[in-house]
């Protein structure tokens, strides 16, 4: 007798183990835009490009985990 | 009559896979050909708009500008005054018109996925991306070589750093500047509108199979449903914020080529 199954795919709990690092990166970019500009708010439109490319080269790694867990889905048997 | 479910949609298939991206063919209307598909004609679409608009916002410019001259003249400023001036320097008013066309055409190809009837955008197969990616890639690299002529290797490859840690840098620099940036920038792109779709796809499709699978999870159903409505707005933010983020990386790619000295 089975106590508890689980069957499905894998990549659902790869992703979601691979979402915690962009999760926190994506948190630090904002939290330090936020923290800056309360500093010195007229550098807000200087430093706003670079949270941007900041916010997306982080945010990639968490785009990637969802292409590849499509591309190399396992499952459970 | 007890035991019937309420069938709304008969036999929604669950979770949704990778096929829901590959689209019947039009003409022949559902065979599997792959020539003209709802794909194929939003990008023909899209293409047609934006020539159409800016053609036709500019066939008579005045010195006060009308209100779709107003419309039009903003859009490409705000390329070239956000965009190319800020990330590049004066002489990134050179590179506006591909800014500006490139900003353009991503967001009205990604726009398709949330505008009634269309629901799918584009870019969600990856063939779209990559031909973008690779021209900002082209252009970028032909830039910096006739800036610096062969020295641009050295340029791209070499950052000032003791000799002894070389070895391990020009490899990471080749590896980050050739080879991940045009792959970020593709993936980045379809991975974002694919996972907008996706999501749509499972809280509109889990309404239906809830309903069909139990006639109380109703109001779960409804709640999914109002979920889709929300998501439809976060998706416009990504559809609007990818377009930039493009845009904004390709111009910094530049710069990085026209740079004067390394880094």
């Amino acid at each position: 007798m089975n106590v508890a199954e689980v069957v499905g795919s894998t990549a659902a709990i790869g992703y979601g183990l691979a979402a915690i690092g962009p999760g926190i990166g994506v948190g630090l970019v904002f939290a330090s835009y936020i923290q800056s500009t309360a500093r010195q708010p007229e550098a807000a439109r200087i430093t706003q490009p670079f949270m941007w490319i900041g916010f997306a080269v982080v945010e990639v790694l968490a785009l990637l985990g969802i292409a590849f867990g499509f591309i190399w889905q396992g499952t459970i048997p | 009559m007890t035991g019937q479910t309420i069938v709304l949609a008969a036999d929604v298939p669950f979770p949704p896979t990778v096929e829901d991206f590959f689209l019947p063919s039009i003409v022949p209307w559902g065979g599997d050909n792959v020539w003209l598909t709802k794909i194929t004609l939003l990008v023909w679409l899209s293409v047609a708009i934006l020539i159409v608009f800016f053609l036709w916002a500019y066939r008579n410019p005045q010195m006060v500008p009308t209100r779709r001259q107003w419309l039009a003249e903003s859009i490409y400023g705000f390329v070239r005054n956000n965009i190319a001036v800020d990330m590049i320097g004066r002489e990134g008013v050179r590179f506006a018109p591909y800014l500006a066309t490139l900003f353009t055409f991503i967001f009205v190809m990604n726009l398709w996925s949330i505008i009634p009837f269309a629901q799918i955008s584009p870019m969600s197969h990856i063939a779209f991306p990559i031909v973008l990616a690779l021209i900002s890639w082209v252009l970028f690299i032909y830039l910096g070589f006739r800036k610096h002529g062969i020295g641009y290797l050295k340029h791209a490859l070499v950052p000032p750093a003791p000799w002894f840690i070389l070895p391990i840098l020009v490899p990471i620099e080749f590896f980050s500047n050739f080879i991940v940036r045009p792959f970020s920038l593709a993936v980045r792109l379809f991975a974002n509108m694919f996972a907008g779709h996706m999501l749509l796809l499972v809280f509109t499709l889990g309404g239906f199979a809830m309903i069909n699978s139990n006639v109380l999870l109703a109001p779960i159903s409804v709640l999914s449903w109002a979920m889709t409505i929300a998501l439809t707005f976060l998706d416009l933010a990504v559809i609007a914020l990818q377009a930039y983020v493009f845009t904004v990386l390709t111009a910094s790619y530049i710069q990085g080529s026209l740079a004067e000295e390394a880094h």
